[in-house]
């Protein structure tokens, strides 16, 4: 049976201001099924007017208990959850989980699969900026660099079919390295991406960055200072916005990001407009890894050699009876990690994402904790939304990037 | 550990009577339930840990003192620097007093450590569900909690099941 359920005013009494209970402001709802809100987020609005005088969002639309769900499948097999937390940086989630679990089991991964991983991390985070930027303008009235933006994300996404056959759900990345060494057409791909790819950020910044009817929208709007945005526990492109230079990828290097040069875009005035700048910066910046890496590409092997944890190719298995029982095993009954708990964080387009997993010395999980940055970030609208217009409040959703995949879990 | 991280370990364990543990370059530090907020502020003020990066608990049913563990993850911007903090609450009337106060992100995040493990933070401005509905009875992440799962209709018992199945009505 399906249930309506009762919500008084009560209930929210202490959220909103005193007039709204007399009756002098307006309680709207927007979403969740609104296409400002990026996805089924819901926000309460008090408004005067046109004015927002409180903002109380509203989360869970999107629970799937992935958490819960990770508990009861081996370490192997919850690799494939992972790609529908963020489904826009699903490689990046690969990422993060497979590091988790190295760093758990002492794990090496070879440094060809280093490489790659770069790699695709990085087409992942101009994929995802490329939706960000499509739909942010989409919100501002800019309709041709949403139909830009899909256009390139749409060659990235050929990419990730060419090496794992998905364009989005790829669990490409598993612990102890990547699925299967990338084809030959890779390198060509990729290059043949990078070397348009800065032309079209100079395309979408000719149609933005001074577009009088962009700046009126973006300009001022939403600002937040950096203690503020580190007291929110904002972290990725909003805190940068903001003057704070954290960038796990420069501050705590992993996957050999240490021997790329790359700068991290900061600004510090933390309104809409810096946010946006800082992305596009960092679309650059992400072409200059992935160019940097693709030089640097090691050959060899790109999976761990070490058959207690990591399956052992199938050409082996026919012929090698220790292969066959590896294979055997870690499909079954999965292979067993030391009593402990571990954080580790990886630099996702959105901001810090962390994977924090405890074992209790079983071949499962006890508990698997992701610190998703978009919860963070989103935790800091009611703040920025004080005073503004219906309007800005949407391109300050927009520009704060969240992915309710993310935010929900 | 790394050597930046040892004044604020050594003032923890004077300070609090912490016990410190580590693990492939993680620190964790256990202290009293009764201490989080006054270490949660010297942790923000005086050693520059101005973000709570990640905050959650773990259960360990059927364990009842204590059963749950909360974790609260500090991150230092300024001297690259992570220390997790460790708190242990009992099973019957789980509660922890709020940090709120000190960090912003923990009103959101207690409210899912309250919605997932049911474990009441005392003095928090709008402890209500986050994740799930409010009308919703217990806590998913709890360990005696089971995954849910669809009850197998067969013959004999298909009429049985069909009649309690949540259809929509017209």
């Amino acid at each position: 049976m399906t249930q309506l359920q009762e919500v008084s005013v009560d209930d929210i009494k202490h959220l909103v201001s005193e007039r709204a209970i007399q009756g002098e402001t307006v309680l709207l709802n927007m979403g969740p099924q609104h296409p400002s809100t990026h996805g089924v987020l819901r926000l309460l609005l008090e408004l005067d007017g046109e004015t927002v005088v409180s903002c109380i969002p509203d989360i869970g639309f999107l629970h799937t208990g992935i958490e819960k769900n990770m508990e009861s499948k081996t370490y192997a097999k919850a690799a494939v959850m992972t790609d529908r937390l963020d489904y826009l940086n699903t490689l990046g989630n690969n990422l993060a989980y497979s590091m988790a679990v190295e760093k758990l089991i002492e794990l090496d991964v070879p440094d060809r699969a280093q490489s790659i991983r770069v790699i695709l991390a990085e087409l992942q985070r101009i994929a995802s900026h490329l939706i960000w930027l499509g739909t942010t303008g989409l919100d501002v009235a800019a309709m041709s660099t949403f139909l830009y933006c899909f256009r390139e994300r749409e060659s990235i996404l050929d990419i990730f079919e060419l090496c794992s056959g998905q364009r989005m759900m790829t669990t490409y990345i598993r612990p102890g390295g990547i699925w299967r060494d990338v084809p030959v057409e890779f390198e060509a791909a990729v290059r043949a991406f990078i070397k348009m790819f800065p032309k079209r950020v100079d395309e979408y910044e000719a149609l933005l960055s001074r577009n009088p009817l962009f700046l009126d929208r973006t300009f001022g709007i939403g600002s937040v200072s950096s203690e503020q945005a580190l007291n929110f526990g904002m972290t990725g492109p909003p805190l940068r916005a903001s003057g704070v230079k954290w960038d796990l990828r420069k501050a705590r290097p992993y996957s050999g990001y240490e021997q790329y040069d790359f700068e991290v875009p900061t600004r510090t005035e933390g309104d809409v407009y810096a946010r946006y700048i800082v992305r596009i910066e960092e679309l650059r910046q992400s072409v200059k890894i992935i160019e940097q890496a693709l030089n640097k590409m090691p050959l060899g092997p790109v999976r761990s050699s070490n058959h207690k944890f990591v399956p052992p190719p199938r050409s082996e298995i026919g012929v090698n009876m220790e292969a066959l029982i590896h294979h055997f095993k870690l499909w079954t009954e999965g292979f067993s990690a030391p009593k402990c708990a571990v954080y580790n964080a990886v630099e996702s387009p959105r901001g810090e994402l962390g994977v924090y997993i405890v074992s209790d010395g079983g071949p499962k999980p006890y508990r698997i904790h992701w610190r998703t940055p978009s919860f963070d970030n989103l935790l800091a609208l009611p703040f920025m939304a004080k005073g503004v217009l219906v309007a800005d409040l949407v391109a300050i959703i927009g520009s704060v990037d969240i992915v309710l995949g993310d935010v929900d879990r | 550990m790394k050597p930046e991280l040892e004044p604020t370990i050594q003032a923890l364990t004077k300070t609090f009577n912490s016990q410190v543990n580590e693990f492939r370059g993680d620190v964790r530090v256990t202290i009293l339930a009764e201490s989080i907020v006054a270490a949660a502020q010297m942790l923000r003020d005086e050693f520059d840990f101005s973000l709570l990066s990640t905050m959650t608990a773990v259960d360990f049913w059927p364990e009842e003192n204590p059963r749950f563990e909360v974790i609260y993850l500090f991150t230092s911007v300024s001297k690259i620097l992570n220390l997790s903090v460790l708190v242990q609450v009992p099973g019957i009337n789980p509660s922890l007093p709020t940090i709120t106060g000190i960090f912003k992100n923990a009103v959101w995040r207690e409210r899912e450590v309250w919605d997932m493990f049911g474990i009441k933070f005392e003095g928090h401005p709008d402890l209500r569900r986050i994740l799930m509905p409010a009308d919703w009875e217990g806590h998913p992440l709890r360990k005696d909690y089971p995954l849910g799962y669809e009850e197998p209709q067969f013959t004999f018992n298909f009429e049985e099941i069909d009649l309690r199945k949540p259809y929509a009505k017209e």
